[in-house]
């Protein structure tokens, strides 16, 4: 039998907590995340032979740590930040039970949360935060990360190796940040997880209409990190907002893999156990208070949905408040442009249109292919066909998404086809 | 992807630090998300039979305990081996005794 899988299913489990433990005790993200490598390697080597060890994550441990005194008994004569490492390790090893095992056998929710903060610190660009995410704390591989962002290997390669290069000059403390700083640093590791999400959520290029491993991988260190911080309520909120918007994506996509919208989904599709779980999460978030963060409004807004059991019962008039909410607080075009269908679908097309159209002149709405794809639904509904026609060929032209484009394609075909009601 | 991991028996008799452990372990699950749901099962059961539109009901309790169902955890998993792996931290800590894992597919 091919064990690969099942070493791969291993180090999907072990690998965060390994990197998080590895990093206190060495100091050092790029090293820690090596190490941890060479467990794997050696692993991968000695495993098929002697099979998977009862307690696979003590054997990962225990190999990293070897390693470790390995690298340091040999760095020792480089500088004394090693020279003084390795003498410690070296002389908790004579002690017998060593706080290096401790460091890496206790409860290590505290590592794995700093682990995520530093992953995700501001002296990183937002591309490398996201790519040495998923490495240490996806334990994915360069390789997996650049199929799902649709980047040359290379590339994330790359990042990740300047991520822990500026890591290793910052040098930044391995810990929670202090409260003065903790809202803004938590904001960062939201965004990133968000940002994941996003991407596995609606590729932004190519064929491939989700990328479920991102979401999973977003949604899942999401849950671990509100297990890890229970009373920050926008970790909730934003837990909250993956669960609902995951609960469709058996929904989303049609046979030939074409993307169906929202009202046309099947509901009886929507995994209710991720709504249940979505909604619960967003209760939370609003009990602490939370209610109008970024994260728990949105997650609101895809609770309006998820709460309907038919499209006629969407409360359209809550989803256009709450679309006003989200734009005050973060001001955007694109959360305009979804006020306008809200508004269009509680008041009315030509209330919709009125919106829309104050954002005609946006600069970065000129080439965003929803802005005309919306126009042309609200046109259409006005029975301004030709107009709707333009619009939604624009649209059309814009996207990069091929399946998207299609869809769109369908429904010019669709306004130019003669109505069947006047036909014989 | 959802796998439904059921014990059909287990011979060890739970000890006050297994429940501990175990409490831990589904506590770790809940909140990482990967665990579903889990419980353990009664051994008196209802059967039900429906032919021809007509539902038979017989009470329990049935006899062959050892393909008895008596405990379950529907978990999500990236794969049968990760569930795999998930289902033998389970047993490293319960002990001797049997149980199956099936893929549960989507509604």
């Amino acid at each position: 039998m091919d064990v690969r899988p099942a070493i791969e299913a291993v180090w999907r489990i072990e690998a965060a907590r390994l990197v998080a433990g590895l990093v206190r005790v060495v100091r050092d993200v790029g090293l820690a995340e090596e190490l941890a490598q060479d467990a794997l390697v050696a692993a991968l080597e000695q495993w098929p032979e002697s099979g998977i060890p009862d307690n696979p994550g003590a054997w990962l441990i225990g190999t990293a740590k070897h390693r470790a005194i390995d690298h340091f008994r040999r760095a020792k004569r480089l500088d004394r930040k090693h020279e003084e490492l390795a003498r410690e390790l070296e002389l908790q090893q004579d002690s017998g039970e060593s706080e290096f095992d401790a460091a890496l056998e206790e409860d290590l929710g505290d590592d794995l949360l700093r682990l995520m903060f530093i992953a995700c610190h501001p002296v990183l660009s937002t591309d490398n935060r996201v790519a040495l995410t998923l490495r240490v704390l996806g334990g994915l591989t360069t390789d997996e990360i650049a199929r799902a962002f649709l980047v040359p290997e290379p590339t994330v390669a790359q990042r990740i190796v300047r991520a822990k290069r500026t890591l290793a000059e910052a040098n930044p403390p391995f810990e929670v940040p202090p409260p003065a700083e903790l809202a803004d640093r938590l904001a960062d590791v939201l965004e990133v997880l968000y940002l994941i999400f996003n991407e596995g959520y609606s590729a932004t290029a190519g064929d491939d209409w989700m990328r479920p491993a991102l979401c999973e991988e977003a949604m899942r260190l999401g849950r671990v990190l509100a297990g890890l911080m229970p009373k920050e309520p926008e970790v909730h909120g934003l837990v909250a907002l993956m669960e609902i918007q995951t609960s469709r994506s058996a929904a989303r996509t049609g046979p030939g893999g074409e993307p169906i919208p929202l009202l046309e989904q099947d509901r009886g599709r929507w995994d209710q156990l991720l709504i249940r779980r979505g909604l619960a999460a967003l209760g939370r978030a609003e009990e602490l208070g939370g209610a109008h963060g970024r994260y728990a409004l949105q997650a609101a807004l895809a609770a309006c949905h998820a709460r309907a059991r038919t499209p006629e019962e969407t409360d359209w008039v809550r989803i256009a408040a709450l679309y006003a909410e989200l734009g005050a607080l973060t001001p955007s075009p694109v959360i305009e442009l979804n006020r306008a269908v809200a508004v269009g679908m509680a008041y009315g097309p030509a209330a919709g249109l009125e919106v829309i159209d104050a954002l005609r002149d946006e600069p970065t709405m000129r080439r965003y292919h929803l802005l005309p794809a919306v126009r042309g639904d609200l046109l259409a509904k006005l029975g301004r066909t030709e107009e709707a026609r333009q619009e939604l060929t624009r649209a059309a032209e814009l996207t990069r998404n091929a399946q998207e484009r299609a869809v769109l394609m369908g429904r010019v075909t669709a306004l130019e086809a003669p109505d069947p009601g006047v036909q014989p | 992807m959802r796998y439904l991991m059921t014990t059909t028996s287990n011979d060890s008799q739970p000890t006050p630090q297994m429940m501990e452990e175990m409490g831990r372990y589904v506590q770790e699950g809940f909140q990482a998300g990967w665990l579903v749901a889990t419980g353990g099962l009664s051994p008196q059961k209802t059967h039900l039979r429906s032919s021809g539109g007509k539902v038979t009901v017989v009470d329990g309790p049935f006899a062959e305990a050892k393909e008895a169902v008596v405990g379950f955890a529907l978990i999500e998993a990236e794969s049968l081996e990760q569930a795999l792996e998930l289902s033998k931290r389970f047993w490293s800590i319960v002990g001797d005794g049997e149980g199956d894992i099936q893929e549960v597919f989507g509604p």
